[in-house]
């Protein structure tokens, strides 16, 4: 690894590696190393959380950066059964920056907390010359107070079975058919959505989570061969079952995508003892978001720290963690 | 080179020589530069980085989807034969 | 006439039961067969098939597959990519080329690295992207790298012919079309050093499905006829591989050896005249185009027609541009892979200092290359 590229900051395999050679070489905790969504701290009382926002373009059907900055910081919190208490917020904005837009950015997050009943404790703006940044990079920082206590990656057993909440790819999907040069249109929105109610629901039924983790960067195949490695299981899909919408099919089709690979904002998976399995399924089907909630996999010892794909027709594949830009296939 | 789709043709601008096409609920806008048949709005055509490039012979696709069916039907219909040998041979 | 749906388009070439009904018709006529049949997948959207559902897993032992070179983005030796390379570097030129090629690393490196160098390095959808890119940048050259198959050849084509109509001044090219039927031959009639023999293991092969739809299926006449080996032009879904597959075990057990059609829906004899007739009208034969781990094959590739020099950025800029060959790497098997001779286990650099984000050779390139796909699937192959 001599310079940064692009592919570093795919949250797939090769961001693991600057992560892991650069940042946890010199970081070096436990705390750290445990690589959850959230930190676990103060005891198992508390999780924190970081994360920081450069999508392009800023918007996009179903959601805006401000929307997401919120969305993505309180849902990593959700992510580890955490209530979204505290967020500070940090902006870098580019000189000649619309101020209408600022707002309407603003804005969107003020909506954003209120349905976290979070709220903005701390911030800090910059300016920067143009040309410094890509318009605006929005950083938010979360602090929330854990509702159930030991959801962990590192925990995942063969008596788990894996729910996805909802259709995958959405908001993958719909950022490359909303970039420039891709000029398509199409029914496609994100999903970027709070989570944390829908946790609230699973905690308040009494349901044991053995892990979350919400799909961002990487999308689904990402988190299951985190979790495959973190807790060294295999997990075993039956492809029939993962849902995907026709729309996210199409770009799929027309990009060579695989919707597994595709950036998630408001779609989580989870793992969960076999038993409560169908109860959490009738719990998230009460909220929109997870109307489709599927079980999607089991965890085996078949082949350790690898993932699975069972085709309808009786072959199996490995799923790889993405690697490489997304780039679309040519052929 | 074979990531090509198949897509449905909604709306043509003969002026400019350029189609939008469905696929999946995805609309684009391809070229029709390398079509030398004859095009109509809910023509099926193959498209490959901005272009049609054949229209696709329904008669041709729907002989394929028939003898498949064929296909099944007659696996189905050995599967079921066997099946009555084997309970036969068993009473 | 029955209508039919795009869905059926779709879903009715990828039918689960299709796909079980023909497994059960090929391991039943594979048992007439005296001898274990190597089938060559010439394009790379079919090993992607063929790797991504699992169709070795469906066919009896005597069927194998040996996966070929139809990948433009990995026969793309070094020499050319270095030509990239040193273009996008230049000052004023932004240097555009299709998806997966900016991954590919020549001997100074890949695109990618020179986009993080600073070169204005950009992937596109579509060659007509182009001009888009040319018009928001009227005092920079684009340089197009255009590459493919013969499927892709007619876009480049097209996009010349809109920017000499539009006389759209800064938009150059650099070609590095090629064409399969060569290659298939060069594989089947080996006079390469490294084979010790006139001995090669490909018994039949599967046609590309999209070259084919330019082409024509008239362009693999010559394999049935002169070498003896069968070609059933298949679609690449995953029906369409096993319906093709069991076309061709058909045929040896009825001791035929013909040039047949699977994909029906969209190939013909002819191919697509009018694309046909853009390419020859741009583009001529290269009498030698070097593929990355198989050497120079004859007439393989395509450079612009004289006349449109003015246009051909390896023209414009020849001095700048390096002539000199570049060994292919030792310890890489690649041409031996190739033709069926060896596979990827058998090379001493799989998996250690070749490896997908690390490729030496043209089979670990892309995702589509056989070691790319052993790497990828392991054990479950």
């Amino acid at each position: 690894m001599k310079t940064v590229t692009l592919a570093h900051g795919n949250g797939g395999a090769e961001n693991q590696e600057l992560i892991s050679k650069v940042f946890y070489k010199a970081f070096k905790n436990d705390i750290l190393t445990k690589s959850e969504d959230a930190a676990v701290i103060e005891d198992g009382n508390l999780a924190f959380t970081t994360d920081s926002f450069t999508v392009s373009p800023l918007f996009f059907n179903g959601a805006n950066i401000g929307k997401l900055s919120i969305c993505g910081t309180c849902n990593d919190l959700a992510m580890m059964g955490a209530k979204p208490k505290y967020l500070t917020c940090s902006v870098i904005i580019e000189e000649g920056f619309d101020i209408k837009s600022l707002e309407k950015i603003v804005n969107s997050m003020k909506k954003e907390l209120e349905i976290n009943e979070a709220i903005v404790v701390s911030g800090d703006t910059k300016v920067v010359p143009k040309g410094s940044v890509d318009k605006i990079f929005i950083n938010t920082t979360g602090i929330g107070q854990i509702q159930q206590k030991g959801i962990s990656s590192n925990s995942i057993t063969q008596d788990d079975v894996i729910i996805v909440s909802r259709d995958i790819g959405c908001h993958g999907a719909t950022i490359f058919a909303a970039r420039e040069g891709m000029d398509m249109s199409s029914d496609l929105k994100s999903d970027c959505t709070s989570l944390f109610i829908q946790v609230k629901a699973l905690i308040e039924a009494g349901i044991k989570i053995t892990a979350l983790r919400d799909a961002t960067r990487g999308g689904v195949s990402a988190v299951l061969n985190e979790w495959a490695n973190q807790s060294d299981v295999c997990i075993e899909v039956d492809e029939q079952k993962i849902p995907v919408s026709n729309e996210v099919n199409g770009i799929c089709e027309l990009l060579g995508f695989e919707a597994m690979s595709l950036a998630n904002e408001g779609t989580f998976v989870m793992a969960i003892n076999k038993d409560e399995a169908s109860k959490a399924i009738e719990v998230l089907k009460q909220f929109e978001n997870s109307k489709n909630a599927s079980i999607i996999a089991n965890v085996t010892q078949q082949y350790s720290k690898k993932v699975v794909l069972n085709s309808e027709w009786g072959t199996k594949r490995f799923l790889e963690l993405p690697t490489g830009e997304l780039l679309p296939r040519i052929c | 080179m074979c990531l090509s789709i198949p897509s449905k043709i909604t709306k043509i601008d003969r002026e400019n020589n350029i189609c939008t096409v469905d696929t999946m609920g995805v609309e684009r806008s391809a070229s029709l530069d390398l079509i030398d048949q004859e095009i109509n709005i809910g023509d099926y055509v193959l498209i490959h980085i901005g272009f049609a490039m054949n229209k696709i012979d329904e008669e041709d696709a729907l002989e394929s989807l028939s003898l498949y069916e064929q296909i099944i039907e007659n696996i189905e219909e050995e599967e079921r034969q066997a099946q009555i040998i084997r309970e036969n041979k068993s009473c | 006439m029955q209508e039919i749906q795009l869905k059926d388009l779709y879903d009715g070439f990828r039918d689960a039961k299709t796909i079980k009904a023909y497994k059960k018709i090929i391991e039943e006529d594979a048992k007439k067969l005296d001898r274990t049949i190597n089938i060559m997948e010439v394009c790379g959207g079919h090993t992607h098939t063929i790797m991504k559902y699992g169709i070795p897993q469906l066919l009896p032992s005597n069927i194998k597959f040996i996966h070929g070179p139809g990948c433009p983005v990995c026969i793309m030796p070094k020499e050319r990519i270095d030509h990239a390379y040193i273009l996008s570097m230049q000052k004023d030129v932004i240097l555009v080329t299709l998806g997966d090629m900016i991954k590919v690393p020549g001997s100074k490196g890949s695109l990618q690295d020179a986009r993080s160098k600073g070169a204005d390095v950009r992937f596109v959808y579509s060659p007509m992207d182009c001009l888009k890119i040319a018009s928001e940048n009227p005092n920079k050259k684009i340089i197009f790298f255009a590459i493919g198959f013969e499927t892709t050849t007619p876009m480049t084509a097209a996009l010349l012919n809109t920017v000499i109509k539009q006389n759209i001044k800064n938009i150059l090219f650099h070609i590095n079309h090629v064409t399969v039927p060569e290659v298939m031959s060069e594989l089947i009639d080996s006079r390469d050093e490294h084979v010790d023999s006139y001995n090669h293991n490909i018994d039949a092969f599967l046609g590309p499905s999209h070259v084919s739809v330019i082409s024509g299926s008239k362009i693999y006449e010559k394999f049935p006829k002169e070498y003896n080996t069968p070609v059933v032009v298949a679609g690449f879904e995953p029906v369409d591989v096993m319906q093709s597959i069991s076309m061709i075990v058909k045929q040896f057990i009825e001791n035929r050896c013909e040039l047949e059609i699977e994909y029906k829906r969209l190939v013909s004899y002819d191919g697509n005249i009018k694309a046909q007739e853009l390419i020859n009208n741009y583009f001529e034969k290269v009498s030698l185009f070097k593929w990355r781990g198989l050497g120079n094959i004859k007439d393989s590739g395509l450079k612009l027609k004289k006349d449109y020099e003015d246009y051909d950025a390896e023209v414009i800029y020849k001095d700048i541009l390096p002539i000199e060959e570049i060994e292919d790497h030792k310890l890489c098997i690649c041409s031996d892979i190739l033709r069926g001779m060896a596979s990827p286990t058998d090379c001493t650099i799989f998996g250690t200092a070749c490896k997908p984000n690390k490729p030496v050779g043209s089979c670990m390139v892309s995702s589509e290359g056989a070691c790319a796909a052993y790497y990828k699937y392991g054990n479950l192959l």
